[in-house]
């Protein structure tokens, strides 16, 4: 007992530890941004900035804002027709992370008048390795602040506006209303239904991108008589074909190539230069470096949203119900959420450690696919995949039999990441004669979080 | 990944074809698979045999017999033939890439 009250007192100690550390960080960013806050003014005051002289010439770009955007100017195909447009136009980034970094950091630099971002989410640690846009200042912090910090030290001389919160049925038509182009750089089916209906209901121009894993996806949706969302997916995909990056992961640079021609495909859009991708999807393959691009169907006839006989009004969008349609949650809840299996099949972290600390010989099966085994594991643990149990059950029997246990035993236990898949193993388990086999409820996230703070969460 | 016997989808008339002029008359394909689409086959490409005169439409019929797990997106997918837009009822000829594609929803 004196030793467990130790180790808390020392775990207690390393959180309090890691608190002040984030302060000091947080501090000391503070400090710096007032230090560029204060070259910002000197500067100003040297005038750079847009107010600080007049239009030059019938285009309205002042000799400032010429000197900022002149390799723009120099391009043929852009010139200071499609300078002077980017600046009068406005677009919304809907999503400040993988896909949204590149995104509101090329328009801001490049000079769009109005730049509005939305996010709901808080910057974290496990975001910074594809989330540029996003400093280590910034953890804790709201994405939307963070961002739009970024945005403006880039470009002080456009607007930047940060919609906090999440985009929702009942607030996207007011915001998607303020600006002429919008791009979906979102995490979910959901939202991406909403967006594409509430473009549509406002006919603006969607730059549609998606990034998973080692692929891309990008296409511009309800743009010149095109297709929308709903065109070519007028059924959403189960909730199974839809992952998460905090599930299956993703190569950083992957949204960041697909955010900078969502960026690309916005500014020619906003500055009306060349042709768009509207009709065509491109297709990125990282592992194989391969781009292609397929021409995609027509705009539907029978479409819900854009068809001849919408059932969309601005009343109907309000109320519809996007996570009930497409059987997804908006937001990434990242716990457990099955419920597949009664109490006495069940056992918590707590409950784990004591069986620990009491030496009682058992079986521990990792269910987890053998990368994330590779990541961090507990002592002593099998790893038989999810998909290979059936399959390996002898594995399990000689484990169980080295300790002098049989099938029924109640000493076989089951883990994975989250407390989902043991679960589901545990159900095999149950059909295959393993009677009394139990899970641990929350996986190893709840392992780490209640029992061992060193254990790696990822 | 060998044709199977064609089953009603047959693009020609004479009934009484013998098995060596099904194998003059089936075409080979690549099929290129998207996405989920890759992680429910394990693979992002194979090639098949089909019988002449598929269509896209009774050639994904005959991959959901090969890749069961394939149900999972075949209601919410693009089908490219060669980069052009398909639907089912597009034909595919010798040579022909099928691609797959369900919608990524991450970000």
């Amino acid at each position: 007992m004196e030793r467990r009250a130790i180790e808390e007192e020392i775990n207690k100690l390393q959180v309090e530890k890691l608190r002040i550390e984030s302060r000091i960080i947080s501090l000391q960013s503070q400090l710096n941004q007032n230090g560029q806050q204060k070259q910002l003014d000197d500067k100003n005051l040297s005038g750079w900035k847009t107010t600080s002289s007049p239009p030059y010439g019938d285009h309205g770009l002042s000799k400032e804002l010429i000197y900022r955007y002149s390799r723009h100017l120099l391009l043929p195909d852009f010139g200071i027709q499609g300078q002077a447009n980017l600046l009068n136009s406005s677009i919304l980034v809907v999503g400040a992370g993988g896909l949204g970094s590149p995104v509101a950091l090329y328009l801001a630099a490049c000079g769009v008048g109005r730049l509005g971002i939305v996010d709901n989410d808080i910057v974290e640690l496990n975001n910074l390795q594809r989330q540029i846009i996003h400093t280590e200042a910034f953890i804790g912090k709201h994405k939307v602040e963070s961002a739009a910090a970024a945005c403006r030290a880039i470009n002080s001389t456009i607007d930047v506006i940060e919609h906090k919160g999440a985009l929702l049925a009942v607030n996207a038509l007011d915001i998607i209303s303020k600006y002429d182009v919008v791009v979906d750089a979102t995490d979910n089916i959901p939202t991406r239904y909403m967006i594409n209906d509430g473009c549509v209901l406002l006919n603006k121009p969607l730059v549609s991108g998606a990034a998973l894993g080692l692929e891309g996806q990008l296409t511009i949706y309800h743009y010149n008589g095109g297709p929308c969302y709903r065109c070519l997916f007028p059924t959403p995909p189960p909730t199974s074909a839809c992952q998460r990056c905090s599930d299956s992961g993703v190569l950083g640079v992957v949204p960041g190539i697909i955010g900078c021609l969502q960026a690309l495909e916005a500014i020619k859009l906003a500055s009306s230069v060349g042709v768009s991708l509207s009709g065509r999807m491109l297709l990125f393959d990282a592992l194989s470096a391969r781009i292609r691009t397929v021409k995609i169907r027509e705009r539907s006839l029978n479409c819900d949203a854009c068809g001849e006989n919408p059932i969309f009004t601005k009343k109907l969008f309000r109320s519809f119900d996007y996570e009930n349609f497409t059987e997804t949650p908006i937001f990434d809840l990242s716990c457990e959420n099955l419920m597949l299996l009664s109490k006495e099949a069940r056992g918590s972290s707590n409950e784990y450690e004591e069986l620990l600390n009491n030496g009682k010989p058992h079986v521990l099966l990792d269910v987890r696919p053998a990368h994330h085994f590779q990541i961090a594991s507990l002592p002593n643990s099998i790893n038989i995949p999810l998909p290979n149990i059936e399959k390996e059950l002898f594995t399990i029997d000689s484990a169980l039999k080295e300790i002098g246990q049989c099938k029924e035993t109640d000493s076989l236990y089951v883990i994975c990441r989250r407390g989902n898949d043991s679960q589901i193993a545990v159900q095999i388990l149950h059909q295959n004669g393993y009677s009394t086999a139990k899970d641990l409820i929350g996986g190893l996230i709840s392992w780490a979080n209640l029992v061992n703070c060193d254990f790696p969460i990822y | 990944m060998a044709a199977e016997e064609p089953k009603s989808e047959k693009g020609y008339d004479d009934d009484d074809d013998d098995d060596d002029d099904d194998e003059t008359k089936s075409v080979s394909v690549n099929v290129l698979f998207f996405a989920r689409a890759r992680d429910l086959t394990g693979k992002s490409v194979v090639s098949l045999k089909i019988p002449c005169g598929s269509s896209a439409g009774s050639t994904m019929e005959r991959l959901l017999c090969m890749f069961p797990r394939l149900q999972e997106i075949c209601k919410s997918m693009l089908l490219a033939i060669n980069e052009e837009y398909a639907d089912e009822s597009t034909l595919l000829k010798h040579g022909d890439e099928l691609a797959i594609i369900p919608p990524l929803s991450g970000g």
